[in-house]
């Protein structure tokens, strides 16, 4: 290798050393959360996720107002009519319009889904975070009986608590379901949090504040929450979906919201009846709807913990 | 590692204790009496009724007499059924349960983290994409939606395969297959990040640097230490094949536990309802347990990390 | 002298998101037989991907190799097949890794480990590679290898992990053994035996080493040639006396002052190189070592020197070895 330059004395004079830049990053500098949806937005699958629940959620909100049809009216002289122009997802044995019905069963799974993925995550947060900045013995305590708690069968809990609430004489309403469901639910969360809060607690960032006088709330406030931040997220988005899964099985079960109300798993149930003679439909869309849901929602967590993984930061 | 394995026994009994003391406390806030339905049951019948199922008695000894009969196995009589005790009806439900159940599981086992295997070391090729497709459809797809769509595009079309029914293995085949893919696809995709995490670690490497197959490698060295997290959670995945049941005996008419399980729920039959969920309960637990210690043995590093705390 | 292994014009680089990295620009160097070589730098300076270059272990992609040749008894390695390679590695070139107490199959006896690598290149059969893995064991002084092949790797200490690991690389005999930064993990006192253990086994069986580190003692200790790299390229070369007694880069000097030593008087502060190596996802033109250089001159910043010879064995690359250099110095001390 030649250098194919003239050299002159003058190059060799002492270079002016003030504009150097020994630490000057060179790569361009990304900030935390705007790189982690700059990589959301390119995982296609997770975008088509979260297109598909916001499209959800709109139509949750609107779709049962929009073809003229209420989801409770009921016209005998058009029962399991298929789909038409004029109802567009058909009518049930009773003549009522499936596509109001649908998208109020959609409103409630959505609903029962978020609000379930909620209060496992306050009661999760607050439960799992305690336990984190507690002393060891009752952090010990507060575990041990998290696991005993998590090993009760989740499904067969919620079973019961409907069972005993609908013979209450209140139906399954939708407190009870999302009463059932959070009352085992919170774990996975709470664990996860725990687990953050132990790890970071000993992180150097949090001694070092510590050391600066930080109180624990003050540390779990400003170090620790934020950090926690992105696993808890991924868990919620994953949670979602579980708990619209579970109300889908309970609706199934014939132990979901009482008629004229409806949710996906109750309309899958009443479809199944349907299905039997020849009127699919009445099942298909449904099934079909809460696979979407389940879909949107599970490829959006995937797409998200991919993203938050800091490993795979290119 | 003894005083390990005794500790999981007793939290296992905590538990199960835990379950069989909420499902009791449950079954009887419930308000009215068992009996309601068949209120214009003359008042001699109805006090004898009560006398027999113990509900005369306070309820602390009614608890205590339950839990002295779950000790000697005797799950009690079925409100409902002259005929049959609870134990019968588990007797006889049961064996169909788990045959279908033992099937699902063996389908998942094979082939959900054969699939997450061969998507992590293809990973963003197209072989990915296809198992990882196939893995978000079983997650996505509840299995009683993957029963009736099989039933009405499968069964229907091919005409050896019956539409419902128990008896013969071919009744087999729809039910075990609609209640696989969730698992299976579960497998497969935490196979798949386990198997990335393991791919990237140093051991690999060296297994690489003996200059030893690349069949070997992944076989002998990554997919060996990838199954471990996909054997730990095997207890959870036997959890979620039991719900599954629940739905798929109901949508294949097929005579097992899950079935009884549902009917007694829309009967009100509480003694069943307890007697099954304690039931179901017990088998989760034991299954847990079991998965725990079989990981002690599959893991060398366990025994030791474990006793030290 | 034999050449084992010839590096010439060596460039790796890593395709990423933002563009290229070039983690190896050119290097060029040779290893003779029963030699060591020593590669020292900053971590992040193309060490660890030159010795995985070797072995062709890199992954690929994102890693590419962009240009020269790796010869080795002097056929290009870049050219060979994996199934080739998979006759090499372990056989005649073998690789210890940095940390011990990743580098080993925690779910696999340690018997194992070592019986696999034998098994594939000796065709030995079971109860005779089993026999052999004793012995190896024995060679690295592994006390009680009878038992201790029927151990799994967390049972074993870190010292004793990274005997095993040698003891894995040595069981065929190979020619080249590249060791990557193989004590930095490990206690002072157990870093200094494995130096001493790759040492004697260097004279029993003969073969040369690639000894990669960022500490001088090891350095000192172990080899004939030192390497020094900055920023992806080969700044200089030399015997290890040339390297230790006449530093002639500006990098290497401050290198080796920044090694405390006992003699230091209480007062005199630890010395360190401040900043930190230029990231290679865009290379500077000039020297890389501009930015953090004492003597830097209005030449380094854009122009790269060439290498000059000191002697026949130690060159550099500066400018200050330039006539003009030195004129401008001795100017300015009068």
């Amino acid at each position: 290798m030649k250098t194919e330059i003239q050299l002159t004395k003058d190059m060799f004079e002492k270079a002016d050393l003030s504009n150097r830049d020994a630490d000057k990053i060179r790569r361009p500098s990304i900030k935390y959360w705007p790189d982690v949806w700059r990589r959301l937005k390119q995982n296609k699958l997770a975008m088509i996720g979260l297109i598909i629940i916001i499209a959800m959620l709109i139509m949750s909100i609107i779709g049962t107002n929009i073809n003229g049809f209420e989801y409770y009216e009921q016209d005998y002289s058009k029962i399991n009519v298929h789909p038409n122009s004029e109802h567009w997802f058909g009518t049930d044995e009773l003549g009522r319009d499936l596509f109001s019905r649908t998208w109020l069963g959609a409103r409630y799974s959505l609903i029962i889904g978020v609000l379930a993925a909620a209060i496992d995550f306050i009661i999760g947060v607050l439960y799992g975070g305690i336990a984190g900045m507690a002393t060891r013995k009752v952090d010990a305590i507060m575990m041990r009986i998290a696991e005993v708690i998590y090993s009760v069968p989740y499904l067969l809990v919620v079973i019961l608590l409907s069972v005993v609430f609908s013979s209450a004489g209140a139906g399954t309403s939708m407190f009870v379901m999302i009463l059932a469901m959070s009352l085992t639910g919170w774990v996975p969360m709470a664990i996860l949090v725990r687990g953050q809060v132990l790890q970071l607690k000993e992180a150097e960032y949090s001694l070092a504040a510590e050391s600066l006088g930080a109180t624990k709330g003050w540390i779990l406030k400003k170090h620790i929450i934020p950090n926690t931040l992105g696993p808890i997220l991924v868990n919620i988005t994953l949670t979602i979906p579980r708990a619209i899964f579970s109300e889908a099985t309970l609706g199934f079960l014939g132990l979901g919201l009482q008629p004229p109300k409806s949710s996906l798993g109750t309309l899958a149930n009443e479809g199944l009846a349907g299905m039997t003679v020849g009127n699919s439909y009445q099942i298909v869309i449904p099934a079909l709807f809460i696979s979407l849901i389940m879909f949107a929602f599970n490829v959006l967590g995937d797409g998200l913990r991919d993203a938050l993984d800091p490993r795979l930061r290119k | 590692m003894k005083r390990y394995l005794l500790k999981r026994l007793a939290m296992s009994i905590v538990t199960l204790w835990a379950v069989i003391t909420i499902t009791f406390i449950l079954m009887h806030s419930v308000p009215g009496n068992p009996f309601a339905a068949e209120s214009k049951m003359p008042k001699v019948v109805y006090e004898n009724l009560q006398k027999k199922y113990g509900l005369d008695k306070p309820l602390t000894e009614q608890y205590f007499i339950y839990l002295g009969n779950l000790l000697k196995g005797d799950l009690g009589d079925s409100m409902k059924s002259r005929v049959e005790t609870v134990n019968d009806m588990i007797e006889r439900g049961f064996p169909v349960s788990a045959r279908l159940g033992v099937q699902a599981l063996l389908i998942a086992i094979c082939f959900g983290p054969a699939l997450g295997a061969f998507a992590a070391l293809y990973q963003n090729k197209l072989p990915d994409y296809i198992s990882m497709i196939i893995a978000i459809i079983g997650i996505s797809v509840p299995s009683f939606i993957m029963g009736t769509v099989l039933i009405q595009f499968v069964a229907r079309n091919v005409d050896w395969l019956p539409i419902g029914g128990w008896g013969e293995f071919k009744h087999t085949i729809l039910p075990s297959f609609a209640m696989a893919l969730m698992p299976m696809a579960t497998m497969a995709r935490l196979m798949r990040s386990s198997m990335l995490e393991v791919l990237g670690q140093d051991y690999i490497k060296t297994a690489k640097s003996k200059g030893i197959t690349r069949a070997a490698v992944i076989l002998k060295h990554a997919v060996r230490n990838a199954i471990l997290p996909v054997i730990s959670v095997l207890g959870t995945t036997i959890s979620n094949l039991l719900v599954g049941s629940f739905v798929i005996e109901k949508i294949f008419g097929i005579p097992g536990l899950g079935m009884f399980f549902v009917k007694s729920i829309n009967n009100r039959d509480y003694t069943l309802i307890m007697g099954t969920t304690i039931f179901y309960a017990a088998i989760l637990i034991t299954m847990l347990l079991l998965v725990d210690i079989a990981y002690m043995f599959i893991d060398p590093r366990i025994k030791l990390t474990k006793e030290g705390r | 002298m034999e050449k084992v292994l010839e590096v010439k014009d060596l460039a790796v680089s890593f395709k990423t998101f933002f563009g290229e990295v070039e983690a190896v620009r050119k290097i060029s160097f040779d290893v003779g037989k029963k030699e060591t070589v020593a590669i020292v730098g900053e971590s992040g300076c193309g060490k660890s991907v030159t010795a995985n270059s070797i072995m062709k272990l890199l992954p690929m992609p994102p890693a590419f190799y962009k240009g020269g040749e790796i010869l080795f008894n002097g056929e290009d390695i870049i050219k060979k097949t994996e199934k080739e390679m998979q006759e090499i590695r372990g056989n005649q070139i073998s690789m210890v890794f940095q940390d011990p107490m990743t580098s080993l199959n925690p779910t696999m006896k340690i018997g194992k480990q070592i019986v696999e690598g034998i098994i594939k290149h000796q065709g030995l059969s079971k109860e005779e590679a089993r026999k052999k893995a004793i012995e190896m064991l024995e060679l690295v002084s592994v006390p009680q290898p009878e038992k201790r092949i029927n151990q799994y790797p967390h049972e074993f200490s870190g010292g004793m992990r990274q005997r095993v690991m040698i003891a894995l690389a040595m069981v065929s005999n190979p020619k080249l053994l590249i060791a990557d930064e193989p004590t930095t993990a490990l206690d002072v006192t157990v870093q200094a035996q494995i130096l001493d253990l790759m040492k004697k086994l260097q004279e029993k069986l003969d073969m040369s080493i690639i000894i990669i580190t960022h500490d001088l003692g090891v350095v000192a200790d172990m080899s004939d040639k030192v390497i020094v790299m900055y920023a992806g390229q080969i700044v200089e070369q030399g015997l290890a006396d040339e390297i230790f007694k006449n530093p002639k880069h500006p990098y290497t000097q401050k290198l080796l002052a920044s090694v405390p030593r006992l003699d230091m008087d209480r007062k005199e502060s630890i010395h360190y190189i401040e900043g930190t190596p230029p990231d290679l996802y865009i290379p500077p033109k000039g020297c890389p070592f501009y930015d953090r250089c004492d003597f830097a001159m209005k030449v380094c910043k854009d122009n790269m020197p060439d290498a000059e010879n000191h002697s026949k064995s130690h060159y550099s690359r500066c400018w200050l070895n330039h006539p003009y250099a030195k004129a401008a110095n001795e100017g300015s001390e009068k």
